[in-house]
């Protein structure tokens, strides 16, 4: 099967850069740009340059103070006492100059994303710059400055009038998304990241099922640290089914945090190369079952920015265009130009080695914890097809 | 923390003369488990559990029984629990979580000169603590190993402190196996704690957690 797509990209990106040494590094979206296109596998005729998103847009989500704080921070003109309650200016998220403009970009970047498929020019689209989840409505956050992704849905909400599924599958829990969310039935997050016991931001507990009108459309899988693939793949697997048949969304929009890889330097998960080749395989088959093949996904975190984020980012394009994802060697040219650079060694294959990591002790208790937090998860769900008034 | 920082102060109350069938609407009506017994000066004189509610009620197997009736329209006096313990709005919240310990009891009304001003119930102490370990604001954790000695804290501070990072939280327990060593819990604003823990390693300080056994990362 192969599917017209669209991929949104800019060198820009990179601008988006807080400090030398920081662990969010855009430079990763230029890498699986590139692997992609020395493996063949897209070329300038999917390419589609990402708008800057306008204030008015911003302001879909975000707070008009908030804004002009991050303009003024832009220009270097917020002191650090005033951009303290919003968050700017913290070790997580230091000023950077034009840092609106850079942020503006990426969250214009995941519109774009969103038209092209929204209009139906394309059944789906990859913004790899985007799926900054923990942006707040007045609050820059985890590397976050604007929530591209929030932006994208109301946007929807408004100009398309869409039901949308958001599934986030990023190491950490997608909060600013869901609380922008939260009281909405026509926004149904799904979030399964490793849990909040000692990860950042600390929330994403089974029991955050919505409030008012949104309960019953907010839904967490907190996984436990050390979680392998295949534990991580029954989960995902089983929870996005559930849901999609229970929600039944017009539109699908993924984040794609890469972060959820042993090799990751800020979680403690312990998956391969294996779940970014399914994650993307399963959002990709629903969204044709449900969605007439309306699925956008965006970026994330990810910070083995050379040995993780460029193959597991590079998967989704294909799995998005051809169904098929990439195995056996990584194209020469990309290792040998790349390597210069890289402090660390790169990977040759598209999968990891078996044994990379050694064997976690307590896998069977861990997989066990993860089947009950799924089970709590999804009880309401079950409760209500099993309801007699449920009309399911 | 004080409990007048954390107790309700719409409280739901009844006169002695009252029927238990009025106390057990109200249990059910406001999903709420003890009602507190006042005199007409709202002095707080005794206290009805759902517990104390239920056992008065008769038996599901006896619902046909001519006394069922009867047993509901008995005065709460009958039935309340007296004397209560009750607090005062100054005292401390550590302090209200050990007498729900001791006495057993999971609801404390609070009294100002003599009358009723508040409620407290484990329920609201739970909560309170859970706002205590910071994890309502978005942040990672980190335990310490550290000596127990007199001005740990402020070293592992300053070893914080110099990194700008905003502590929401602080937990110190003992270290039950040895106790020349205890635990520094932190909850931390931010998403990358790992400089931070680099700092603390190259200090001498032993970090418990986040680390990832036997895993090359």
């Amino acid at each position: 099967m192969t599917c017209e797509a669209k991929f949104v990209y800019s060198d820009q990106f990179t601008k988006y850069r807080f400090r030398e040494g920081h662990p969010f590094n855009q430079l990763r979206v230029t890498l699986a740009y590139e692997l992609l296109k020395t493996s063949n596998a897209i070329d300038d005729n999917h390419l589609i340059p990402p708008r800057v998103a306008t204030e008015e847009e911003l302001r879909l989500i975000h707070d008009p103070k908030y804004i002009q704080a991050v303009k003024l921070a832009s220009e270097g003109k917020l002191t650090e006492d005033e951009g303290f309650p919003y968050g700017i200016g913290t070790e997580d998220t230091p000023m950077f100059a034009h840092m609106h403009e850079a942020a503006s970009l990426l969250v214009g970047g995941s519109l774009t994303a969103v038209d092209a498929v929204m209009k139906g020019e394309v059944k789906h689209s990859l913004n790899l710059g985007g799926g900054l989840h923990h942006g707040f409505q007045q609050k820059a956050s985890g590397f976050c400055i604007y929530n591209d992704g929030a932006v994208a849905i109301e946007y929807i909400r408004k100009h398309y009038d869409a039901k949308v599924l958001y599934v986030d599958t990023d190491a950490h829990h997608g909060d600013g998304v869901q609380w922008a969310f939260y009281d909405d039935p026509n926004v149904c997050t799904l979030s399964i990241h490793e849990t909040g016991r000692y990860l950042f931001p600390g929330t994403g507990n089974v029991n955050e099922r919505g409030i008012k009108e949104g309960y019953g459309y907010s839904f967490n899988i907190p996984v436990d640290a050390f979680t392998e693939d295949e534990s991580f793949l029954q989960v995902y697997e089983e929870a996005l089914r559930e849901i999609m048949h229970y929600f039944k969304p017009d539109v699908i929009v993924t984040q794609n945090g890469a972060d959820a890889h042993v090799l990751d330097p800020l979680t403690h998960l312990c998956c391969t190369m294996n779940i970014f080749e399914h994650i993307p395989k399963l959002a990709h088959e629903l969204a044709h079952e449900y969605c007439d093949g309306k699925w956008i996904a965006l970026g994330g975190g990810g910070y083995d920015i050379w040995r993780v984020v460029p193959r597991a980012w590079a998967q989704i394009w294909k799995v998005m265009t051809s169904n098929t994802p990439f195995s056996g060697e990584l194209p020469l040219e990309w290792t040998t130009k790349w390597q210069e650079q890289a402090p660390v060694t790169l990977p040759d294959n598209w999968n990891d080695p078996a044994n990379m990591y050694k064997a976690i002790p307590r896998k069977e208790e861990i997989t066990e914890k993860n089947e009950k937090a799924l089970e709590k998860a999804l009880q309401f769900v079950q409760l209500k097809y099993n309801s007699p008034n449920s009309g399911i | 923390m004080l409990v007048e920082q954390i107790m309700k102060t719409q409280v739901i109350t009844c006169k002695p003369t009252e029927t238990i069938e009025s106390a057990l609407k109200l249990l059910n009506d406001h999903h709420i488990r003890h009602i507190p017994i006042v005199d007409e000066s709202n002095q707080v004189i005794g206290i009805v559990s759902d517990r104390d509610v239920r056992d008065a009620s008769p038996s599901i197997f006896h619902i046909h029984q001519d006394n069922d009736e009867n047993e509901l329209q008995n005065e709460l006096r009958s039935i309340m629990s007296t004397p209560v313990t009750t607090i005062h709005p100054l005292d401390f919240v550590e302090e209200i979580a050990s007498i729900f310990y001791e006495q057993e009891i999971a609801c404390l009304p609070v009294t100002k000169a003599n009358k009723l001003v508040g409620i407290v119930t484990e329920k609201d102490m739970l909560y309170t603590l859970i706002q205590l370990t910071g994890v309502n604001v978005q942040s990672s954790q980190i335990e310490l190993k550290v000596i127990n000695k007199p001005g740990i804290l402020p070293e592992v501070t300053a070893v914080l402190g110099r990194r700008k990072v905003n502590i929401t939280s602080v937990l110190i327990y003992p270290y039950e196996p040895d106790q020349r060593y205890k635990i520094l819990v932190f909850r931390l604003q931010t998403m990358n704690p790992m400089p931070i823990i680099e700092d603390l390693h190259a200090e001498g300080y032993e970090v418990l957690w986040p680390n990832m056994p036997g895993i090359e990362k």
